[in-house]
C-alpha cells in the first residue's frame, strides 16, 4: 500500500500542528521579536540634532557673563546653576559638562570644564561649549571646513539592528522551540515509543527542520515588515536572497537546537544548555552593537559563530544590497554548522 | 513426532541490572506463535524491564533474545519493528494532537497496516477521533495507546499493563480487542496484576519475582498444582500453630499471613469442621474465616508469600 502519507511529511504536519497549538509559543517567535524592535527603534531613533547640555556654576559675573555667550550658540543648551546643584545634575545625566569660570570677565576668564570623559556626550559637549566660547571669544578658524549630515536610511541605527534581530529571532526560536519539544518528548517517554517503531530516526530529526521552514517566511516577515512599516528599513537586496540567507540560519539553528537537545532529560538541563550555547552569541555577534568592538584577535572566532555569520549575510542583503553569491563565506558558515549538528545530534541522540 | 510450534519469542539467561539493582536476573521464556502469553509479578519484579529488552528498547547485559526469529542489533532493526505492536506502560501522546492525527502520524511508519479510522473505532473512540489528546480521560489514553500498537497491524503485539487504571467496561473492551487480534493469527505478551485477567485472555503465564521466573503454566495448571479447591484464609485471636494446621485432613499447604494463616484445602467438607475443631481446642478466638475458589493470585501468594500488588 503506497496511499500512506510520507513519514516525513505527516511528521513535519505534527510538530506544524503543535505548534500552532501553542499561544505562548506563537508570542515568542512573531509578536515578541516585534515589540523588541520596536522599543530598541524608539529608544534608539535619530535624534533631529544634539545639543550640547552645558550648566555654568553661578556666583560671579563672570560666569554670568560666559552664560550668556554660550547661550548664543546654536548646539548649545545652558543654564545657571549654584554649585551643588550643578554637580548633581551632573551626576544624574540632566547636564553633560559644567562649568566652573573664574577671574575676569570673558575673554579675560579661567574656564574649567568638568566632565565625564568615558561617556561620549560628556566629550562631544566638551568640544561643543569649547568651541562656541572660543569663537564667541574671537578665535578664527585656522582650515576651512563643512558639514554634510548623513541622516540617510541605510545607515541608522535602526536599520543596523532590523537584520540583526531578525538574525537573533531565528536563533532563539529555531533552538527554544526545537529544544523544548525534544526533551519535553523524552521526558513523556514518547521518543521511547517512538524509537519502538519502523520510524526512520532521521525523519524524526529532519521533521523539526522542516517545520521550522513554515514558519520561516512568517517569521522574517514580521520583523522586517515591521522594520519597513514603522522605520523605513528597506531591503535593499533581492528578497530571494533574504529568503536564502534566512534559510541557512534557520537550519543552522535546527541542527544546533538538535545538537543541545540531543540528551538532556530534564527541561532545567536543556534550558541551562540553551543559554550556555547562546548567551555568547547574543553577546558578541553583533546584534546590537558591530563586533568590530571586540579585540582583533577574537574577531575570526566570533565570526565563525552561526549568529554572526547570519547576522552579517542578513545585513549585506538588507542594507547594502548584496547577493548571497557575495556572502558565500558565511553562506559556508552556516552549512558547516548545518551538517556538522545534524549529523552529531543523530549520533548521540538519546531516544529513551 | 509431532512438530513443536515455532516460537514468537524465545529468550535465555536473559540478566540486566542498573546500578545497584538487578532488575532480571537469569530469565527464559519462550512464547509460541498465536498464543497470549502472560508475564505476571508485582511491582519491581522485572516485567518492563523484560519486556522492553524483547521490544529491542534497550540491550541486556547477558544472555539471548530472539524475536519472530530475528535477533535485535544485526541491521534489520526496523525490518523487525515493522512487524512488532507496541504499548509501551507509561507513554504520554502528544497531548496538542488530536486523536485522529495521532494514529494517523503512527499509520504513516508502517509501510503495511490497517486503516486510521478503523483501528479507532475498534478500539471505541470514534466520538473522540477530533479530540485532542489531552483532553482525553486516562482509559481514553490506554485505548488510544492501543490504536498506536495496533495500527501497524503486526504479527506480535507487546501490551505492558494494558488495562491498569481502566473501569470494567473499558478493560472488557480491550480483552475484546486482544480476542480479536488473535483470531487473526496474531501473538500477544501482555503483562497485567490481574489475576482474572490472566486466567480470561492467557494460554500460558510466567510468574516473576526479583527478576526470576518462579511458575510457568496455563492458568489452569498453576491453579491445580495447589492440589486444592478452596482457599481458606483464617484470623484467630490466641496461639495457632502452622505445622499441626499442615496436618489437619485435607489441607494440602499452609502459607503464614500477617494476622493468621491461609490454607489450601482439597477437601472443604472434611477440612472445615477439623480447622473449627483446633482452633476450638487451641483455646483461640476466631476473628474472621474466608474461603473461595483457588485462583492464580493463591499460587502468588503460595509461592512468594506476598501478595501480587506488593511492592
Ligand atoms: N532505568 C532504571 N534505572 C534504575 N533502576 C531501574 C530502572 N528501570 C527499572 N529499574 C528497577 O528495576 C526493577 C524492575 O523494574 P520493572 O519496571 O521492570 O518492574 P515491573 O515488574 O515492570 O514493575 P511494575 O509492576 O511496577 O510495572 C525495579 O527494582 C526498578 O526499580
Ligand atoms: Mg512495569
Amino acid at each position: 500500500m503506497s496511499d500512506r502519507p510520507h513519514p516525513l511529511l505527516e511528521l513535519t504536519r505534527a510538530r506544524v500542528l503543535e505548534f500552532l497549538r501553542e499561544p505562548e509559543a506563537v508570542f515568542w517567535v512573531f509578536v515578541f521579536p516585534v515589540l523588541l524592535a520596536l522599543a530598541l527603534g524608539i529608544a534608539f531613533r535619530s535624534r533631529p540634532a544634539e545639543v550640547a547640555r552645558a550648566a555654568v556654576v553661578s556666583g560671579s559675573e563672570a560666569a554670568r557673563e560666559t552664560a550668556e555667550r554660550l547661550g548664543r550658540a546654536p548646539d548649545v543648551e545652558v543654564r545657571l546653576l549654584d554649585l551643588p546643584e550643578a554637580e548633581e545634575a551632573l551626576r544624574k545625566g540632566r547636564v553633560d559638562v559644567v562649568l566652573e569660570v573664574s577671574g575676569a570677565s570673558p575673554p579675560a576668564a579661567l574656564v574649567t570644564y568638568r566632565f565625564d570623559p568615558t561617556r561620549p556626550e560628556g566629550r562631544a559637549a566638551r568640544l561643543a561649549v569649547d568651541d562656541a566660547l572660543q569663537r564667541a571669544g574671537g578665535r578664527a578658524d585656522a582650515v576651512p571646513t563643512a558639514d554634510r549630515p548623513e541622516t540617510e536610511r541605510g545607515s541608522r541605527y535602526i536599520d543596523f539592528l532590523i537584520p540583526g534581530l531578525v538574525g537573533l529571532n531565528l536563533m532563539g526560536s529555531g533552538m527554544w522551540g526545537i529544544g523544548f519539544s525534544v526533551v519535553v518528548a523524552r521526558t513523556r517517554k514518547l521518543l521511547k515509543r517512538f524509537a519502538a517503531t519502523p520510524m526512520r530516526r532521521s525523519h524524526y530529526l529532519l521533521s523539526f527542520a522542516l517545520s521550522r521552514l513554515v514558519f520561516l517566511a512568517l517569521e522574517v516577515a514580521a520583523v522586517v515588515g515591521f522594520g519597513w512599516l514603522a522605520f523605513g528599513v528597506a531591503v535593499r537586496g533581492s528578497i530571494l536572497d533574504l529568503s536564502l540567507v534566512s534559510l541557512l540560519g534557520a537550519a543552522a539553528f535546527a541542527g544546533l537546537g538538535l545538537l543541545v537537545a540531543a540528551r538532556p532529560r530534564t527541561i532545567e538541563a536543556v534550558s541551562g544548555w540553551m543559554n550556555f550555547v547562546m548567551l555568547p552569541m547574543w553577546l558578541l555577534s553583533g546584534t546590537f552593537f558591530s563586533y568590530e568592538r571586540f579585540p582583533e584577535t577574537l574577531r575570526p572566532a566570533i565570526r565563525a559563530l552561526p549568529l554572526t555569520a547570519l547576522n552579517d549575510a542578513l545585513r549585506a542583503v538588507v542594507n547594502d544590497g548584496a547577493a548571497l553569491s557575495d556572502r558565500w563565506p558565511e553562506g559556508l558558515v552556516l552549512a558547516v554548522w548545518t551538517a556538522a549538528s545534524f549529523a552529531l545530534a543523530l549520533r548521540i541522540f538519546r531516544w529513551k | 513426532m509431532e512438530e513443536a510450534p515455532p516460537l514468537a519469542v524465545r529468550c535465555a539467561g536473559l540478566v540486566k541490572r542498573f546500578e545497584d539493582v538487578v532488575a532480571v536476573a537469569g530469565l527464559d521464556l519462550e512464547v509460541r506463535s498465536g498464543e497470549c502469553f502472560g508475564l505476571l509479578g508485582p511491582n519491581g519484579a522485572g516485567k518492563t524491564t523484560t519486556v522492553e529488552i524483547l521490544e529491542g528498547l534497550s540491550a541486556p547485559d547477558e544472555g539471548d533474545v530472539e524475536v519472530l526469529g530475528a535477533r535485535w542489533g544485526r541491521g534489520a532493526d526496523r525490518a523487525l519493528r515493522a512487524r512488532l505492536g507496541v504499548q509501551l506502560q507509561e507513554t504520554l501522546l502528544a497531548e496538542k494532537l488530536t486523536v485522529r492525527e495521532t494514529v494517523r502520524l503512527f499509520r504513516s511508519f508502517y509501510a503495511r497496516g490497517r486503516d486510521a479510522d478503523g483501528v479507532i473505532g475498534m478500539v471505541g473512540l470514534d466520538e473522540k477521533r477530533g479530540a485532542r489528546v489531552g483532553k482525553l480521560s486516562g482509559g481514553q489514553k490506554q485505548r488510544l495507546a492501543l490504536a498506536c500498537a495496533l495500527v501497524g497491524d503486526p504479527e506480535l503485539l507487546f501490551l505492558d499493563e494494558p488495562t491498569t487504571g481502566l473501569d470494567p467496561q473499558a478493560r472488557l473492551k480491550v480483552w475484546e480487542i486482544v480476542a480479536e487480534f488473535r483470531s487473526r493469527g496474531g501473538t500477544v505478551l501482555l503483562t497485567t496484576h490481574a489475576m482474572e485477567e490472566a486466567e480470561r485472555l492467557c494460554d500460558r503465564v510466567a510468574v516473576m519475582d526479583h527478576g526470576r521466573r518462579i511458575a510457568l503454566g496455563t492458568p489452569a495448571d498453576l491453579v491445580a498444582s495447589l492440589g486444592a479447591d478452596q482457599i481458606v484464609e483464617i484470623e484467630a485471636d490466641g496461639e495457632l500453630d502452622g505445622a499441626s494446621l499442615g496436618r489437619l485432613p485435607g489441607v494440602r499447604s499452609v502459607s503464614p499471613r500477617p494476622r493468621g494463616f491461609m490454607l489450601a484445602v482439597g477437601d472443604i467438607g472434611s477440612g472445615l469442621p477439623a480447622l473449627l475443631a483446633e482452633v476450638g481446642a487451641r483455646g483461640a478466638r476466631l476473628e474472621s474465616l474466608r474461603t473461595h475458589q483457588a485462583t492464580l493470585e493463591d499460587v502468588f501468594v503460595h509461592l512468594t508469600g506476598r501478595e501480587l500488588r506488593d511492592v
